[in-house]
């Protein structure tokens, strides 16, 4: 939905809009009617499974593939190209020239983006030294570890200041301490007012760092709006322990309830707490335990993209 | 406008430094001296199993009287055409039975016997297997019929005088000099559009071409690539060229002054050599790079790229029949074809004195270029990424 168009660049309220992007790769059709609209500003997740379409849309809304229907707005402009200088990405698949040095491979991404080689050596350097790697510099790309050299990537792709940061899987390949810098790196470019777009489909990371988030699942979007928003689409979950096994207490578990071990989980009846402890409590249940949990954006998903998303999201725990 | 050629730009700058930095192009710079060690080589090889082969020999059984006056006659006719081109003679006594010797000399390995003339100078015979060398028998003829009437003796002595050079052996040399150009500028469009596609398939294999896509339009990249590639060539032949000047400075008598001068002269000759290069690589690594838009892999790149080679290879074999005939039909033809026409046009610079024609030429190739550059980079950008949507063929170019 295109919620408002701007046609100033410095004053659009949205960094990123599309309306009804649709993909055909031959007889597949990637994209099914993409509608979204990213605020300036934002930290912005695109969750879905693998194969959902996440990538196809990032790349079409940053100009590297064209739709083959459907309107994308970036930055206010619509070809996406003409904001390419304001835009850093970094593509799933990595790539650096292996013999380039690494302040050389930062310097020529900046350049891409009009940014003076000679300036771009002078950040590089400062960026590299911020991030332990001032003694690579001047190293081949190829005599660097994966996850240096996809620092090095990353700086690439903000080295010129961009407004938009595009990041696809930015986590994917990182271990625990790198995905713990680079949640850092992009909360900090946030705070100095760059609009943050990264796709996952570990959730974990879009849950600690995103305002909004859009749910794709078979090139469709499933959801886009506030992470509260999409855990409010979730009654509280209840995890009860009780002391009887049986009695009339039973009548007030909701016909839906799982058992995980000696608990009952199952969502809050929609009366509220009150009454549903009256009738446990009334029912002689012999309450041992009860805790009525918020659900995270993990239940949001399962129960926005289908269980069958969620299983193959479940094969990719977060760290 | 600008934008774009800023992006061709940095595109150019990087490839450049890329291949003018590496290891690899030292080799590229002597790459160059192979085919001249190898030809020189084989050629040396070839020469010494040519002589050693090809030169019929024939035995003479003969008396010692009428062997000399035969080799008297060869001695003379070897002076007016050549040693090289007459048959070998090796005199033999007759024996009591002729038959036998005959038949040992015929095989005889050590030297081997073409034919075996017998029965002296008053009944000459030749024996030997002939019916395909028609020149021997004619030669033994001739030597016979000679030394018989003993003319060998009596030829009058032309007087001779040295002119430096002709119209005759000035267009042979000029000729030779289109040939050399030709040669050099099919091998180095060859060689140089190979390199210009494996660096792409490099860049698709290291996903760095997804960045660049998304930095820069793709057209850009196309065109940033393949003058980076030119700059790094035409770097390569002023190195070729200049070391080429030194060396026969230093190991002609007269040096580089007593080369052939070309009929348009030397510094226009170099400059239209540095011209149609350019335009005969971008003309033919358009072509390679649209192959290399295609192809993901190496296999599928030669796959890909050999009906282009052949067709290369046809263009050359198109253009070479301009030299000697600058203003036949075919020359013409071949010129006016704009994928041989830098080449005609450069065997035309060594022969023909005139400018214009090449002003014309190069007009005509820039056209080309600019067509073939405009269409390659918009199949490049629906190929490579697999962007855009797809047009039917008819509406390729109005993209």
């Amino acid at each position: 939905m295109l919620r408002q168009v701007q046609h100033e660049p410095e004053v659009a309220n949205f960094a990123v809009e599309a309306v009804d992007l649709v993909k055909d790769f031959a007889e597949t059709r990637a994209v099914d009617g993409v509608n979204l609209a990213v605020p300036s500003g934002s930290i912005y997740g695109l969750l879905g499974p693998n194969g959902a379409g996440k990538t196809t849309t990032l790349r079409i809304l940053i100009g590297i593939i064209d739709p083959s229907s459907g309107v994308r707005r970036v930055l206010g402009r619509e070809r996406p190209l003409d904001a390419a200088r304001e835009v850093g990405y970094l593509p799933e698949e990595r790539g650096l020239y292996p013999a380039m040095h690494a302040r050389d491979a930062i310097a020529f991404m900046g350049a891409l983006r009009g940014l003076p080689l000679a300036e771009g050596r002078r950040r590089a350097d400062a960026l590299l030294a911020e991030h332990n790697l001032g003694d690579w510099a001047k190293k081949p790309i190829r005599t660097l570890s994966k996850g240096m050299a996809q620092t090095v990537q990353l700086l690439g792709t903000i080295i010129h200041k961009p407004r938009l940061i595009v990041l696809d899987e930015p986590f994917a390949g990182l271990d625990a301490i790198n995905q713990a810098r680079l949640e850092e790196l992009i909360r900090r470019e946030a705070r100095a007012g760059a609009t943050i777009i990264f796709s996952t489909h570990v959730i974990a990371h879009a849950e600690r760092l995103c305002e909004r988030v859009a749910i794709i699942a078979k090139g469709k979007v499933a959801f886009d709006g506030g992470v509260d928003e999409a855990r409010s689409k979730l009654r509280p979950i209840v995890r009860l322990r009780t002391r009887a096994s049986g009695g009339p207490w039973l009548a007030a578990i909701p016909p839906g309830a799982r058992r995980e071990g000696d608990e009952y989980v199952f969502e809050l009846p929609e009366g509220g707490p009150e009454p549903f402890l009256k009738a446990l409590i009334d029912g002689g249940a012999g309450i041992e335990t009860l805790a009525i949990e918020r659900p995270g954006l993990h239940d949001a998903f399962v129960a926005i993209a289908g269980n069958a998303a969620a299983a193959e999201m479940g094969q990719d725990k977060p760290q | 406008m600008m934008r774009f050629l800023r992006s061709c730009f940095v595109i150019a700058r990087r490839d450049f430094a890329a291949t003018v930095l590496s290891k690899a192009f030292i080799f590229f710079l002597l790459g160059p001296l192979f085919p001249l060690l190898l030809g020189g080589v084989f050629g040396g090889i070839g020469a010494r199993v040519a002589a050693r082969t090809d030169k019929p020999v024939v035995a003479v059984i003969a008396p010692h009287a009428d062997f000399e006056r035969l080799n008297a006659a060869r001695a003379q006719l070897a002076e007016a055409v050549g040693d090289d081109t007459l048959v070998r003679l090796i005199g033999y006594s007759p024996e009591p039975d002729l038959a036998v010797q005959e038949k040992r000399l015929l095989a005889s390995s050590e030297p081997p016997i073409r034919a075996v003339l017998s029965g002296g100078l008053a009944e000459p015979h030749l024996t030997g297997s002939l019916a395909g060398d028609p020149a021997t028998a004619g030669q033994i003829n001739l030597l016979v019929n000679n030394a018989r009437s003993g003319e060998a003796e009596r030829i009058a002595e032309v007087a001779v005088t040295d002119a430096p050079a002709t119209s005759g052996t000035l267009a042979k040399d000029r000729a030779v000099t289109g040939q050399i150009g030709q040669v050099l500028l099919f091998f180095l469009t060859l060689m140089l559009s190979t390199m210009v596609l494996s660096q792409l398939i490099e860049e698709k294999s290291n996903k760095i071409i997804e960045v660049i896509a998304a930095a820069v339009p793709i057209d850009a990249m196309f065109v940033g690539k393949l003058f980076a590639m030119l700059s790094a060539s035409i770097l390569g032949l002023v190195v070729w060229i200049s070391s080429g000047a030194l060396l026969i400075q230093f190991i002609k008598h007269g040096g580089v002054a007593t080369l052939p001068m070309p009929a348009v002269g030397w510094p226009a000759f170099l400059a239209l050599a540095v011209t149609y290069f350019g335009l005969n690589y971008l003309l033919f690594g358009a072509a390679f790079l649209m192959i290399g838009a295609q192809a993901s892999t190496a296999r599928e790149v030669q796959t890909l790229s050999m009906p282009v080679t052949f067709a290369q290879v046809l263009i050359f074999g198109l253009a070479s029949t301009a030299i000697g005939s600058a203003d036949s039909a075919e020359a013409i033809g071949a010129a006016i074809f704009p994928l041989s026409s830098p080449l005609v046009m450069l065997a035309r610079a060594a022969e023909r004195a005139e400018i214009w024609p090449h002003l014309l030429a190069i007009l005509w190739q820039a056209a080309w270029v600019a067509l073939i550059l405009r269409m390659g980079s918009q199949l490049f950008r629906k190929t490579v990424l697999k962007s855009g949507p797809r047009l039917p063929w008819w509406k390729f170019g109005r993209a």
